[in-house]
């Protein structure tokens, strides 16, 4: 018996609001990203650093013989490198016809929130992290932030430009 | 525009430059009758697809040219004005052609004109008049078949190992399908009326003794007797015909008209990456089986793998091969041209037409050749008289040459013409200021020869009297060495000078060497290293410094060495003395880099570098190795110019910072402040000084009340740089130089003070056109004078707009000439911007993609090595830039600069000597800005 699903437009309205993320965490820190800018997750395994590169990048990776650019979402949010050298995680991303990977401390689960519950950002909120963030979720027992892919993937000219 | 116009464009293009070159060569041997009747068909073929398409226009015009052709075979003889005639006929079918591509349709217009000539030529052929029309549309029948004849035998001849082996593998009757197959093209036609049953064919060959060779020679026999012979190999045609259905496979490969296809160049493309992938999965593969000891089966398909794809990519590579001779089509026409034009006698000679290279090198290096040649034709071949008075053949020889070395294909273009004045191009060298006399003087031929790919050098010099040679050679050096190729000269006093082009077969993948810095690895172009040094303190080589600057001696000569860990940043450990030298030679510049190790060369296949990481000049892409690691290809003129000077001397300076050094000049401008009429301070930006001269008084001379000098054989007018101060009559008197190509001014100035380098801040703007402004340096106001006001070619002054207050903007000025960089940056500062230059567009998006803001862009749109179009299509491209402000520069705008220029949305386009039009251009673009903030 579901009802719901022959209710017309306007709830099927509401349950196709809801937006999927992608969860990372950094330094503690649960950030999401919607899913539909995610390509894939993968374990980084060598890294190849870019001598002169901007210091966002943390350097390049072999992905199934694609190269990819990796940047540290940790220096993009101007915290330090993490002392682990365990296993890295990184979130497969594409801008503008190029990939990069997302180097990220931890890869979480997919969680489905509605836009309409987001919450701007705090009004104290480091300005860094303002220009990367779209929003808040309240969580049960934590708080996620939104990354805005785009502007995550756009520091060199804002970096300059600053 | 329908498919069938789209084929018959390219299809008619093609033809029409095979009859663009045939038609030189043709006037050249006019009693070879195999090249008239290929010229011949490729016209009718154009007149009969034109009739065919509705073009009347294209019909009226082949048929013309055809008529008059015909009169040639009928032995009429050929004369230089008529195939200027033809020639000139075929460029008015080009340009209909082009009409028709953008429009869709044949352009109005009439060309009765040319048709009338072309009749009248025709008709003054020596040959039977009227009558002779009758026949030779008979013989246009023949014609084809005559000509399909010859065409098919070229792809049999080829594969006549291939017959032989498909006849030796075959059994019995399937020879006869194969035979016919061959000759199924050639007989087809006669055949057609004549029906000769399956039956006796197969008769025919069963009865036959040939083997496979009979076949194939008679159709050769028969090409050089005519006709007869066609009975002999008749009956292979319908039994191919006939027997299609089983034989089609066959058939198929060998027959002329599907043995080529027109592919997207984009499918090649993706069939190329594709490829590539494969390569570097396939290496992956290896490297993990040469791992594990342990055999579990696969190494044999493994190897079986490896193989096919090394065959995979041999072939996909071989798609993308193009013949040299494609980029040569034009140049027999050129010359041709050119030699009429200039009444000179000149041959060209074209050696290794054949030789093939990437199809993307190939549009590369299009251009500069054809502007080589040119420039040979022009400028290195001399007169007839004067090479007669030389002693030399009156026809000059121009000699193309390209032949494969190693990885790179070499190409030459040698002219023994009179050769580099090389004392020309010292003193004109010395005149701009490249090199000092004492430079010049150390220097060797080879080196000054060098001076022609300055930028500028020879349009604004002309290096002998008559001749610019060079002119624009910095630009083909510049698309040279955008694809990693070198150009050399080569010249001797007299006999002519030689032009060697190295370029890499392809872009894609290249031969690389593997070298380590601090545990890291990274690919050298194989094609930039020249030599290989082992170093160590104890050993021959050594490294010494001079004031900290690692250098080596080899062969007594000091090599200036760059380890490859500093310019990285890897380590600030400078003392490094172990390791490899890898011997560079970029250009002009030689230089070691010095490496932890050498481990092999490997070919590598080249993947472009992240837009976010482009900016860093050292890299030029990355690649995956056979080990799966990530390399970063290093780029040696992106190294040899981080490490060099800016200004492309050869001196080296291997502290040089260049990020730093790029802010600095911003920042700082060099001027030279001088003295005038009542000891007022003056200055003027030094880069626009050419000379400071003092001269004798009493060499001042007079002509008609204005004070002229004869300066370096010309006679140089002189101005006094204000009107307090009157040029003097006796003593010394102190002088500007300013120049502008071959025009020379002399500012009188009291005295010279200094050079000093400083921020200019013009602070107010000056009621007078004389001054851009006033300035503070070094702590004294000073007058900005305006050069632009005392050069005759700019007499009027510009527009003086009240200063804007409030923000300053920001605007980056790109143009090729430095003279128009400094002639306009004072005035943009004036007018209140904060003003960036770059001389080259490759510069300018460096500049915008490391991040510089810019309110306004102001670009020369025919900037030198990269058209400024391109620029702002890249700007375009941007997201950031996409809605910048650009106004472009031109020297004289055309219509189709202005078309292009609204598509890509540039706000307005200026007249470069118009300053006034800038200013107001300008100012109406910040009147929008505004608007909008």
């Amino acid at each position: 018996m579901k009802l719901v699903d022959s209710i017309p437009s306007g709830n099927v309205k509401a349950v196709s609001k809801q937006m999927e993320f992608v969860t990372v965490t950094v330094a503690g820190q649960l950030l999401g990203l919607p899913i539909s800018r995610v390509h894939d997750v993968f374990v980084v395994s060598e890294m190849t650093t870019v001598p002169l590169a901007p210091g966002e990048i943390a350097g390049l990776l072999n992905l199934r013989g694609r190269v990819v650019t990796a940047v540290s979402l940790r220096r993009r949010l101007g915290l330090g490198d993490t002392a682990e050298t365990g296993r890295r995680m990184a979130v497969g991303l594409e801008n503008q016809g190029e990939a990069y990977g997302l180097l990220v401390d931890d890869i979480g689960e997919v969680l489905k929130l509605d836009p309409d519950d987001m919450q701007p950002n705090p009004v104290h909120m480091d300005l860094g992290w303002v220009g990367l963030s779209q929003g808040v979720h309240q969580l049960r027992d934590q708080l996620l932030i939104v990354l805005d892919v785009d502007a995550v993937l756009s520091f060199e000219t804002e970096r300059e430009a600053a | 525009m329908d498919d069938l116009l789209l084929e018959f464009l390219t299809e008619t293009n093609e033809h029409l430059e095979t009859v663009d070159v045939e038609m030189v060569r043709f006037e050249q041997d006019p009693n070879n009758e195999a090249i008239l009747s290929n010229i011949f068909r490729l016209v009718h073929t154009i007149k009969g697809t034109c009739g065919f398409l509705g073009l009347p226009r294209l019909e009226a015009l082949a048929h013309a040219a055809e008529t008059l052709m015909g009169k040639f075979r009928d032995g009429m003889p050929v004369t230089t004005p008529a195939v200027s005639l033809i020639l000139s006929t075929l460029d008015r079918t080009k340009e209909i052609l082009g009409e028709l591509e953008r429009q869709g349709a044949e352009p109005e217009g009439s060309d009765g004109d040319l048709i009338a000539l072309l009749d009248k030529m025709a008709s003054q052929g020596p040959s039977v008049p009227e009558a002779a029309l009758a026949p030779k549309m008979a013989q246009t029948l023949p014609t084809p078949v005559h000509q399909v004849l010859e065409r098919e035998l070229k792809p049999g001849e080829v594969s006549l190992d291939e017959l032989e082996r498909a006849f030796q593998e075959a059994p019995g009757p399937e020879k006869a399908v194969t035979a016919g197959t061959l000759t199924y093209q050639v007989l087809e036609r006669p055949l057609k009326p004549g029906e000769v049953s399956l039956d006796d064919l197969e008769r025919a060959f069963r009865e036959a003794p040939g083997p496979a060779r009979l076949v194939i020679d008679k159709p050769a026999e028969k090409l050089s007797s005519g006709m007869p012979t066609v009975s002999a190999a008749a009956p292979a045609a319908p039994k191919k015909n006939g027997e299609s259905s089983e034989a089609g496979e066959a058939g198929e490969g060998i027959s002329g008209k599907v043995q080529t296809i027109r592919v997207n160049v984009d499918t090649l493309e993706h069939l190329m990456t594709m490829v590539s992938e494969l390569v570097l999965t396939r290496n992956q593969l290896l490297e993990i089986a040469r791992r594990s000891s342990e055999d579990h089966g696969y190494k044999v398909p493994l190897q079986r793998l490896s193989q096919v794809t090394a065959e995979l990519q041999d072939g996909v590579m071989k798609t993308r091969m193009q013949p040299i001779g494609n980029a040569w089509q034009k140049l027999p026409r050129v010359v041709r041209d050119l030699s009429n034009e200039l009444s000179k006698k000149i041959e060209l000679v074209m050696q290794g037409a054949d030789t093939e290279l990437d199809r993307q090198v190939l549009e590369v290096i299009k251009d500069p050749l054809t502007h080589m040649v040119r420039n040979s034709a022009d400028h290195g071949i001399e007169s007839q008289a004067e090479r007669k008075a030389a002693g030399k053949h009156e026809k000059g020889t121009i000699r193309l040459n390209a032949y494969h070395e190693g990885g790179s294909i070499t190409i030459e273009i040698a002219d023994d013409g009179k050769g580099l004045n090389f004392a020309a191009i010292r003193k004109k060298a010395a005149e701009r200021g490249i090199a000092n006399d004492a430079e010049l003087e150390r220097m060797s031929d080879a080196q000054v020869a060098k001076f022609i790919f300055h930028p500028g050098f020879s349009t604004a010099a002309k290096v002998t009297s008559v001749s610019g040679r060079g002119v624009g050679m910095d630009v083909v050096k510049t698309n040279i060495e955008l694809i990693g190729g070198t150009v050399d000269i080569r010249s001797e006093q007299g006999r002519g000078t030689t032009f060697t082009i190295k370029i890499p077969l392809t872009l894609a993948i290249v031969a690389a060497l593997i070298v380590s810095s601090k545990d890291q690895r990274f690919a050298i172009p194989q094609i930039a290293v020249s030599e290989l040094v082992r170093v160590s303190p104890t050993s021959e080589h050594s490294i010494e410094r001079i004031n900290g600057t690692p250098i080596l001696r080899l062969r007594d000569r000091l090599l200036p060495i760059v380890p490859l860990s500093k310019v990285m940043g890897l380590s600030g450990n400078e003392d490094a003395n172990h390791g490899f030298v890898v011997v560079t030679q970029v250009a002009h510049q030689r230089f070691g880099i010095l490496v932890d190790g050498v481990f092999h060369t490997e070919e590598i296949v080249v993947k472009p570098m992240s837009s976010k990481l482009r900016h860093i000049q050292l890299f030029s892409g990355n690649t995956i190795l056979g080990d799966g690691a990530v390399v970063l290809i290093i780029d040696p003129n992106g190294l040899a110019r981080m490490v060099g000077s800016e200004s492309d001397r050869n001196e080296f300076q291997s502290d040089a910072n260049p990020e730093q050094a790029v802010v600095a000049a911003d920042e700082l401008t060099s001027l030279l402040v001088f003295r005038g009429g009542s000891e007022s301070l003056k200055a003027v930006p030094l880069s626009l000084v050419t000379r400071l001269e003092e001269i004798e008084a009493s060499t001042i001379e007079w002509s008609s009340g204005r004070p002229v000098v004869q300066y370096r054989g010309r006679l140089m007018p002189l101005v006094s740089c204000d009107e307090e101060l009157t040029i003097k009559r006796e003593g010394m008197q102190s002088l500007l130089v300013f120049s502008d190509g071959d025009v020379s001014m002399g500012l009188a100035v009291a005295e010279i003070v200094d050079i000093v380098e400083d921020k200019l801040d013009i602070e107010l703007l000056a009621e007078r056109s004389d001054l851009v402004g006033s300035a503070v340096v070094r702590g004294r106001t000073t007058e900005i004078v305006n050069v632009a006001h005392y050069l005759p070619m700019v007499l009027e002054t510009w527009s003086r707009k009240e200063r804007r207050g409030g923000l300053e903007k920001s605007l980056l000025l790109v143009d090729s000439s430095t003279f128009f960089r400094d002639m306009l940056v004072p005035v943009l500062k004036a007018s209140g911007y904060r003003v960036q230059t770059a001389s080259t567009a490759q510069e300018a998006v460096r500049l915008l993609s490391n991040g510089l803001h810019a309110d306004v862009v102001v670009t020369d749109l025919e900037l030198s090595g990269h058209s400024g179009f391109a620029l702002v299509a890249s700007l375009r491209a941007d997201p950031h830039h996409s809605a910048t402000p650009v106004i472009g520069l031109t020297v004289k705008p055309d219509p189709q600069q202005i078309a292009l220029a609204r598509k890509l949305n540039i706000s307005e386009i200026v007249s470069k000597i118009d300053r006034r039009g800038l200013l107001s251009a300008l100012a109406e673009l910040n009147g929008t800005l505004e608007e909008a903030a």
